[in-house]
């Protein structure tokens, strides 16, 4: 029974990131975050690196996490 | 320093790397130790993505485009997230199937169609070839770069000879390269050890030498990225230059973008190769999702600061896609620049390895072999082995595709910048997204609509991205951009029915892919699936379901020596052995019996991982009769097996609460078993304990009765027995009626603080003249005095008089001797009383509590002395239990028989 409601739970986890993936790099939020007061070469670089970088360690975090049992 | 020898010499230095490198992979699986069998290595493999195209192209895109270099790598993280659904089913379906290639893959979707194989074979023979030439295009270039500098590159090769290219030489090295580790097995469906552990190499070296860059520029030639960035600020013309802005089309331009990269990455011939066909372990997926992402994302980390920095150095970096060399040779460093230039080598021999292979493959297997298949002459008279035939047409596809590549290159390769080619192969990959992705979750996609959504697509993809390309390159007329075809302005490929200010690739995968998946899906509405079309979508929707493994799916008959002639034809005499040997241990071969049915499926599966699964199935219908497991069958098994999955996990639940049901009904039926057998005993007990004084009083009374002329004396006597005896029965009773008081619960005691040690003086002179009697000497040794408990009198009397009384009867017989002692133990009071008597054993010190129990004596009680009811032990046990005290029997220290004790605690002072 156990494992059953483990393996579930990591589906939906799964199926949120990809949810928040999509809205982090799709274009309400880069159109906001590309029309922030300027700086230097503008957030937009910045923004995108940092999201890829925390999905990444979502992604890993999800997969590994639950990998390791 | 600088010399074409020297970088000649590096390049191929490190070709012959990549043989060592490959040779030791290959000579490792063969002893069974694979060097590719690490998630690590999976990753790094998939990281044949990043072709020269990332290494040269993306700084220059930034440098032209903005970020939007970035979505060519966010699409493929967007799909690695969902690799352990999507992949995964892919990867299973291949491997149960023997999957070569994407071709064979939608072939296989489809009814294992020979047509859509070709098609598919054929679109990707076309958009993936100028993608190749784009690869041996940036070794010319960069090859150029590096001897030229500082002047220009000057990439035309009208002043050269065609054998001065660099890149014709590196085409024929990879074309050896990809025969020698690409050709190993007939089995396409098989690992290729040793290229892979090639091409997990490269992908390290390439991110080795990118990264070098990006430092060497960063923190080198600007002091970090701080200053970096501030000298950018102050540069206006640079300010905007990462913003939305500068991102073709836009919102628009960059969803669509991202929507590109995400299905190219899917259906790229050799990403499928690297996912799919090459993937061990389904487990390698899991690290692979999140590792991928994370080698684009360090490959990506300097691609801003190096464009920024090119422009900023503006004319002497040169073309933006040359920055990555440029600017380490205007630093006048002479190292640097040539790990550059093996960086981006490995990048492009990387991907023209895995796409040649990719594509002979799909060559080979969807569009040769069903020609000769059909070839009634081939067919019929060739008895010796095709084997050899299929690997030789595989090594001259590798080598005409890579020609292929290379005239590309030559001809028209100059027409576009690296990253426009990149992305037309990309959208014209994406065109089998649709099939594929749809085929694989939705059962009624059939091959018609899949055949026309295809065709229709690629049609589109021509139209809108090829044809212009053609035009660009002054094949066409430039007239075709601007007025369209025929003056028909709807028409003009960039702007299609008026769509304007759309980027090129988002205009066209929007045009294409509303044709592709309209008809897929349009189409397949309307039309009926033929019964293998039906079966094969089965299977492919349902690949995850965890029973379909188990089922063997023929039905047709054979026998085993037509089989084995078939495969002995078509993949030698060891293969074939191979397949049998697998089939059975039991199994011995006869060629006149018929062949079970999981041996005609793993015949199958040989010849698909040989052949493609087109033309396996012809050939296995070719000595089958009968036919595979229809659609109904396949739909049972799966309803039935997840019906009976469900009803199974029901019972097993309900099964496992009975069972604990059971198990406690189980020990209460023991429990009253057992409270059924003591009653019973009870029962027995009791009649005979009050039987015996009962005779012996109606006998006497009977003797009385009846003999009138007895002597006074006697009848005295007579009724001296019956007054006693009544008075042992009454005495019995009393017990009987105490004992179910106490076991019942309804014994009521009078608790009140008392004196333990008056107690016991009064008992003992109670029972003195019955020890006096019998010539006990009696032993008394108060320690503690007065010993204060709370206690009920006159029960607690009865039980030291029983236990003075129990010590007398079981004395020694000769010189009985009885010793009671009081004393203080922690914070309770003892009584214990001890005999000289044989004591009482180990195992019987628990049982003199049980009711009517009567310790087995050698000899008989000693004369006079009444025995025992069996009642008092149990009865003192219970009383002293119910004062909150304990009783037990030990060994008597002083006299040495056995010693009965007792425990209460004290009273409360205050009390």
């Amino acid at each position: 029974m156990k494992p059953t409601g483990a393996h579930s739970r990591k589906v939906e986890r799964l199926i949120a990131l990809v949810a928040v993936t999509l809205l982090l790099f799709c274009p309400p939020l880069i159109i906001v975050v590309d029309r922030l007061p300027s700086f230097n070469v503008g957030w937009l670089p910045l923004y995108l690196f940092i999201a890829w970088a925390v999905v990444i360690g979502l992604t890993a975090w999800l997969m590994e996490h639950r990998a390791g049992r | 320093m600088r010399t074409d020898l020297i970088i000649v010499g590096t390049a191929f230095g490190y070709l012959a790397l990549l043989f060592v490198v490959a040779a030791w992979g290959d000579r490792r699986a063969e002893q069974g130790r694979s060097l590719i069998g690490s998630p690590t290595v999976y990753a790094l493999s998939i990281a044949v993505y990043c072709t020269a195209w990332t290494f040269y192209g993306s700084v220059g895109r930034a440098a032209e485009h903005g970020p939007s270099f970035l979505l060519i790598y966010l699409g493929p993280t967007l799909a690695m997230l969902l690799a352990p659904s999507v992949i995964r089913k892919m990867v299973r379906i291949a491997a149960r199937q023997r999957i070569t290639s994407i071709a064979d893959f939608i072939s296989a979707r489809y009814g294992k169609n020979t047509t859509l194989g070709a098609l598919v074979a054929l679109m990707a023979l076309i958009s993936i070839t100028p993608y190749i030439a784009l690869q041996l295009k940036a070794i010319t270039v960069s090859h150029a770069v590096l001897i030229n500098y500082p002047h220009t590159a000057d990439t035309t090769l009208v002043d050269e000879r065609f054998w001065m290219d660099k890149s014709l030489w590196v085409a024929l090295v990879l074309a050896v390269f990809i025969i020698l580790f690409g050709t190993r097995h007939l089995d396409a469906s098989e690992r290729h050890e040793g290229m892979v552990a090639a091409i997990a190499l490269e992908s390290l070296v390439k991110l080795v030498a990118f990264m070098a860059v990006g430092i060497f520029v960063v923190f080198v030639m600007f002091e970090g990225p701080a200053a970096l960035f501030a000298e950018v600020a102050a540069t206006p013309a640079l300010v905007n230059s990462m913003s939305l802005d500068s991102v073709p089309g836009g919102a628009t331009g960059w969803v669509g973008m991202l929507a590109l990269a995400f299905l190219a990455f899917l259906t790229l011939p050799r990403q499928f190769q690297v996912l799919v066909v090459e993937n061990v372990d389904e487990q390698h997926l899991t690290r692979a999702s999140w590792l991928f992402p994370l080698y684009m994302l360090l490959i990506n980390l300097f691609v801003i600061p190096i464009a920024l920095a090119g422009l900023l150095l503006g004319v002497s970096a040169g073309d933006p896609d040359s920055f990555v060399l440029t600017l380490p040779l205007s630093a006048g460093l002479e190292g640097l620049p040539l790990l550059v230039f093996i960086g981006g080598l490995s990048a492009a021999t990387g991907m023209v390895i895995v796409e040649t292979i990719a594509l002979s493959t799909m060559v080979s297997n969807q569009l040769v072999m069903p020609l000769l298949l059909r070839s009634k002459r081939l067919h019929l008279s060739t008895k010796g082995e095709l084997a050899g035939w299929l690997l030789g047409i595989r090594r001259i596809a590798i080598v005409l595709i890579l020609l292929l590549g290379y005239l590309y290159h030559a001809l028209i390769g100059d027409s576009y910048s690296l990253v426009t080619i990149g992305l037309v192969s990309f959208a014209g990959a994406a065109q089998f997204a649709p099939a594929l992705l749809i085929g694989l979750y939705w059962r009624g996609a059939t091959r018609q609509g899949a055949t026309l959504g295809l065709i229709a697509g690629f049609l589109v993809w021509c139209y809108t991205l090829l044809l212009p390309g053609f035009a660009q390159s002054g094949w066409l007329s430039a007239t075709l951009l601007t007025e369209g075809p025929w003056g028909i302005a709807w028409l003009i490929p960039y702007s299609l029915f008026g769509l304007e200010n759309w980027d090129i690739y988002s205009h066209s995968l929007l045009w294409s892919m509303l044709a592709n998946v309209g008809l897929l899906v349009g189409v397949s509405l309307f039309t009926r699936p033929s019964p293998l079309e039906q079966t094969q979508a089965a299977l492919f929707t349902e690949a995850m379901h965890p029973n379909l493994q188990t089922t063997s799916l023929w039905r047709g008959q054979t026998t085993q020596g037509a089989l084995k002639e078939l495969l002995v034809r078509y993949l030698g005499e060891q293969t074939t052995q191979r397949v049998f040997r697998h089939s059975g241990n039991k199994l011995l071969f006869a060629p006149d019996d018929t062949a079970p049915p999981e041996l005609i499926t793993r015949a199958e599966q040989a010849l698909a991982g040989a052949l493609g699964s087109a033309s396996a199935r012809v050939l296995i219908n070719s000595v089958v009769r009968g036919e595979a497991l229809d659609i109904e069958s396949v739909l049972s098994i799966l309803d039935t097996t997840s019906q009976t999955i469900e009803y199974n996990r029901r019972l097993e639940q309900k099964s496992q609460e009975l069972a604990q049901i059971g198990e406690e009904l189980r020990s209460a039926n023991e429990r009253l078993r057992e409270l059924d057998r003591l009653k019973d005993e009870f029962v027995a007990m009791v009649s005979h304990e009050l039987r015996t004084p009962l005779t012996s009083i109606r006998a006497f009374a009977e003797i009385l009765r009846d003999s009138d002329q007895l002597p006074d004396e006697k009848r005295k006597h007579f009724l001296g027995v019956i007054v006693h005896e009544s008075q042992r029965l009454s005495r019995l009773i009393e017990e009987i009626l105490d004992l179910a008081r106490l076991e019942s619960g309804r014994l009521t005691l009078n608790p009140e603080p008392l004196d333990l040690a008056a107690l016991a003086r009064h008992s003992i002179n109670a029972i003195a003249h019955l020890h006096e009697e019998h010539g006990i000497a009696l032993d008394v040794a108060i320690e503690a005095d007065p010993a204060m408990v709370i206690g009920d009198h006159d029960r607690l009397e009865q039980v030291i008089i029983n236990l003075l009384d129990n010590a007398g009867k079981f004395a020694d017989r000769q010189q009985p001797k009885v010793r009671l002692a009081l004393y203080h133990h922690r914070r309770h009071f003892r009584l214990s009383v001890e005999d000289n008597g044989p004591g009482i054993g180990i195992e019987e010190r628990e049982r003199v509590f049980e009711k009517f129990h009567q310790i087995q004596q050698d000899g008989e009680l000693p004369k006079g002395r009444p025995k025992g009811s069996g009642l008092g032990l149990p009865i003192s046990r219970g009383i002293i239990a119910h004062l909150g005290g304990r009783l037990w029997v030990e060994d008597a220290k002083q006299l040495g028989g056995a010693c009965l004790t007792l425990e209460l605690p004290t009273a409360p002072v205050n009390d």
